[in-house]
């Protein structure tokens, strides 16, 4: 086997060796090297090999089998050998490895050696890796040594009793007398472990830290010796002596005075004195004059003391060093919620942050603006951090954003405000807020109902500019689809009017359907503000066309909820078109929409939207008394008043006049007979003083109805209503196909008087008349007379009749 | 209470691992990887101080070692040496940022000028050096003079 190299020469193999695979091969032959040594029984060597072993475990080698041998050697009479295996032991071993337990007799007997430096290794180790039971076994030991006449022993003690009492609390009543004897101690080094031990005591029990309450004035004797007194130059750090034992006894002085009224007044002249007798300029003060402003926040102190603190907090905010910014942060952070209006003061040193380049200055920056924001400041505090939002890194984004709508919500001073600030949140940030803040701002738009038309014009406006922020696209649908109308109305108070057709409406729509960038939900949206569309915009065909054609695609869509949705809306387009305000001036041509009778109920609810529980007209409104006069449409403005005065009627038969004038009555009465054939009964009666001969009664049709006019009863209408005369007309409608829009004659009424045989010919026409203006006047005119009825044949298009006086 | 102390050069080396609480091997190894991680990509713009929730990687590290929400790291950058504290979260920053100054400068004193390779090829007197100076977790001894002086005294007996 290869000779065993010294350590320095192992380490610059290791060093030199270019590959991983190199050097595993050179530890693995030390490690062989070294194991045959260590089944030797002794040679002078062994430090050196525990040392290679331990280099070779720091850089991450399995190093196991040392453990044992770390165990000889600490038995070994020898310094050197003691103290790399006192080393090993706490590398290689800790509280799990059985080992351990084999050296706590080890370690008894060197805490009574007479060599110091042995006790302090001794003292390190348990320190560092003692376990539970070797505490206990060894406390008293620690106790004995802590009232040893050496300083140097005695520090370590001190802390070696720090490190028993976290793992044993119980034993720490052991230690209690002994701290409180260490206290008179004028060795730093005892003194600090000394308060350390104190802390940790009284951390740890409650009763032990009443007990130390009574050292508070010897501390605060401690701290002013230092603070006053001080130049020792061994623990000068940059012109402040000792800052580690002032910032030690600080904290042992903050867990003694919280809620303590007594201990605390003792301790105010003190941190008073410290907090303005202490150098700032460089870190050491800083770190003096943190811990005294953690303490005077933390202890009932006065309110000037107070003061004093946030401003000392204040000046950090200020300093160019941006640790110490950011620690003052932290702290106002800590006490924003009680002295409230103290932090406001530096409300914008903290605004400023927003902007530093580091971005955990920013997260805290960011958190204390957000509890600072106020009635009072919310413009401005909006403002900037709106600002950051777009500017800040992406993790703190969600937080960023949740944070101003939350304020937003508490303190928006107007609702065109609040939705303004919103809009612009979405705009910027739009994929990083939480889910339900899209049906919060809708929420919120519904009942701000002055502002929806500035609302749906700004979010068009964003919606055309960038269609990648999910939320801000689906709130822009929603809004679309819902204030569709005020959208293409065009003109609007609170912005500038811009012209917006149904068309690029519509556009906007569809490339939100189609994008890639589109979520399923954000898609569903727009298909559903689609289908809303086609309620509000009324006077275009193609549109509808469009619309129909649009949603018909999603029919087949892979996405379960898009299909569901598009197939279901489609339904509604074929059966309950009925009740959608523009159904009746569609023509037959394209789809097989069963469009019900022209006039019939046309436009009976807003939303057609809602499916209508059962198919026909009969469900809704028609069965209010008489059925007469059913304004179904009396919701829709757009639409003239023409269809909204259609008479209908349930009824199986009913009689109407249809026509009286000049002494002549004219009514109708209907029966339906079967699905496509209704039966038309005509009655003329004449009131006036003469005789009328030759009445004869004309019908026409549209072409795609048959009418079979049976004879009628006579033709001689006698004076004063003696006599009546009948018509009965069959009309069968097969296809059940709606009225075209041609005109067409309905009636043709020739009266014949005895006097000179004025032919009066009534016409009728059914015209495209929301559209054609002329045919307002013309049918308003005639509608006094009209009657069209209806029954349950919803598809059964009765003949319109119009009147038009010619002589 | 300090967690741990590590030196690190700027490739993940391990130069030094102290480690004031009980860990298993392979949590050690994961915590020296995360903490390198995240102390190398900081630079001068940062703070000294990694707090948990401010970096993704950091998180990483609570996420694994869920005792680590309480702690934090305060690191200082010599060279290409990074040498960082591992504290609990209720601790002075400052201080410690003080405390692993001081205890560069002991080195420094002990060692000549001291460099990374001086750290190497004296490895066990580097940490003779760390339990002058920390124990159980806590500064010990903050005068530079006496601990060099019980360094020297150290040295002596071998």
């Amino acid at each position: 086997m290869s000779p065993s190299v010294p350590l320095q020469e192992m380490i610059r193999a290791i060093r030199s060796a270019r590959t991983q695979c190199e050097e595993r091969g050179v530890i693995q032959r030390e490690c062989a090297a070294i194991r045959a040594q260590f089944r030797q029984v002794d040679n002078g060597a062994r430090s050196h090999n525990l040392a290679k072993l331990l280099y070779v475990h720091m850089l991450g080698y399995p190093a196991h089998f040392g453990q044992m041998e770390c165990v000889r050697m600490i038995a070994s009479p020898r310094y050197s050998e003691k103290r790399v295996g006192y080393l090993g032991a706490m590398m290689l071993l800790d509280e799990k490895q059985d080992a351990s337990l084999l050296i706590t007799n080890s370690i008894k007997n060197d805490l009574s050696h007479s060599n110091q430096y042995v006790q302090s290794l001794a003292l390190c180790t348990l320190a560092c890796m003692g376990s539970a039971e070797m505490c206990r076994d060894l406390a008293p030991e620690i106790d004995r040594l802590l009232r040893a006449s050496n300083s140097y022993i005695k520090k370590k003690a001190a802390l070696c009793a720090v490190h028993i009492v976290r793992k044993v609390q119980d034993l720490g009543e052991l230690f209690a007398p002994a701290a409180r004897s260490l206290l008179s101690e004028k060795n730093h080094g005892v003194l600090h472990g000394a308060v350390v031990l104190i802390t940790e005591l009284c951390e740890r029990n409650p009763e032990t830290l009443e007990r130390f309450r009574k050292t508070v004035p010897d501390l605060v004797q401690i701290m002013k010796g230092l603070v006053i007194s001080g130049y020792s130059p061994e623990h000068d750090v940059a012109g402040i002596s000792d800052p580690f034992l002032q910032v030690r006894i600080l904290r042992l002085l903050r867990i003694l005075g919280r809620n303590n009224e007594a201990a605390s007044d003792a301790m105010n002249d003190l941190l008073a004195q410290v907090a303005t007798n202490t150098d700032s300029t460089k870190t050491v003060g800083n770190a003096v004059l943190y811990e005294t402003v953690l303490t005077v926040l933390d202890i009932k102190s006065e309110s000037g003391l107070r003061v004093l603190a946030v401003n000392i907090l204040g000046r950090f905010l200020l300093n160019n060093d941006r640790n110490i910014r950011y620690i003052a942060m932290t702290s106002l952070q800590r006490i924003v919620g009680t002295d409230h209006n103290a932090v406001q003061r530096h409300r914008g040193t903290i605004v400023d942050c927003l902007k530093d380049q580091d971005a955990s200055v920013k997260r805290r920056a960011l958190e204390l603006s957000l509890a600072l924001v106020s009635a009072s400041n919310i413009r401005s505090m909006m403002k900037e951090l709106l600002l950051f939002l777009s500017s800040c890194p992406p993790e703190l984004r969600a937080q960023a954003a949740s944070g101003i709508f939350y304020a937003a919500e508490r303190y928006a001073p107007s609702q065109r405000w609040h939705i303004d600030t919103i809009l612009h949140v979405l705009t910027t940030a739009g994929g990083d807020v939480r889910d339900e803040t899209v049906p919060n701002l809708i929420q919120l738009i519904t009942n701000a109902s002055e502002l929806h038309c500035y609302t749906v014009h700004k979010l068009y406006r964003a919606l055309l500019n960038d269609i990648s922020q999910q939320s801000l696209v689906q709130v822009a649908c929603w809004c679309i689809g819902e204030y569709g109308d005020l959208l293409l109305r065009g003109e609007c108070q609170e912005t500038e009017p811009a012209q917006v057709t149904e068309d690029d409406v519509l556009d906007a729509l569809e490339t939100v359907l189609q994008s890639h960038m589109s979520s399923p939900a954000t898609r569903g949206f727009a298909l559903t503000a689609t289908m809303k569309l086609s309620t509000r915009i009324l006077d275009n065909v193609d549109l509808g066309h469009r619309i129909r054609s649009i949603v018909s695609i999603y029919g087949s869509c892979i996405d379960v909820e898009l299909q569901q949705r598009a197939v279901e809306y489609n339904a509604l387009f074929r059966k309950y078109d009925h009740m959608s305000p523009y159904t009746s001036i569609l023509s037959d041509k394209n789809t097989c929409l069963q469009v019900c009778d022209l006039l019939g109920l046309l436009g009976g609810s807003e939303e057609p939207l809602q499916p209508s529980p059962a198919p026909g007209l009969s469900l809704n409104t028609a069965s209010t008394a008489g059925g007469d006069l059913l304004d179904l449409l009396g919701g829709l403005e757009p639409t003239p008043p023409a269809p909204g005065q259609i008479y209908t009627n349930t009824h199986t038969s009913h009689t109407m006049t249809v026509y009286e004038k000049d002494g002549v009555t004219l009514t109708l009465s209907c029966e339906k007979q079967s699905d496509s054939v209704l039966t038309v009964t005509l009655t003329a009666s004449n009131s006036t003083d003469s005789d009328m001969s030759s009445f004869t009664l004309q019908a026409a049709v549209p072409k795609s109805v048959q009418l079979h006019m049976k004879a009628p009863s006579g033709d001689f209408l006698p004076a004063r209503g003696a006599a009546k005369v009948t018509q009965m007309v069959v009309l069968n409608n097969p296809n059940k196909v709606g009225p075209q829009t041609q005109s067409y004659d309905a009636l043709s009424y020739d009266e014949h008087q005895s006097v000179r045989g004025k032919v009066w010919s009534i016409r009728c026409k059914t015209t495209n008349y929301i559209r054609e203006e002329e045919n307002h006047c013309l049918i308003s005119k005639i509608n006094k007379a009209v009657a069209v009825f209806n029954k349950k044949l919803y598809h059964f298009p009765p003949p319109n009749l119009a009147f038009n006086s010619r002589c | 209470m300090i967690r741990f102390i590590l030196i690190q050069n700027r490739a993940g080396k391990t130069r030094l691992a102290k480690w004031y609480m009980q860990f298993d091997d392979d949590e050690k190894q994961k915590l020296i990887e995360e903490v390198h991680a995240v102390v190398t990509v900081r630079d001068a713009k940062h703070t000294n101080f990694v707090e948990v929730w401010d970096q993704l990687v950091s998180y990483a590290l609570s996420v694994l070692f869920p005792q680590f929400r309480n702690f934090k790291i305060i690191y200082r950058r010599y060279a290409g040496l990074y040498f960082c504290i591992c504290v609990d979260v209720t601790d002075n920053n400052l201080a410690y940022l003080e405390g692993i100054h001081n205890f560069v400068e002991v080195l420094n004193e002990y060692f000549h000028n001291v460099c990374e390779l001086d750290l190497v090829f004296n490895f066990y007197k580097v940490y003779t050096v760390v339990d002058e100076m920390f124990l159980a977790g806590e500064i010990r001894e903050t005068s530079q003079t006496k601990v060099l002086k019980q360094l020297l005294m150290l040295q002596s007996l071998e």
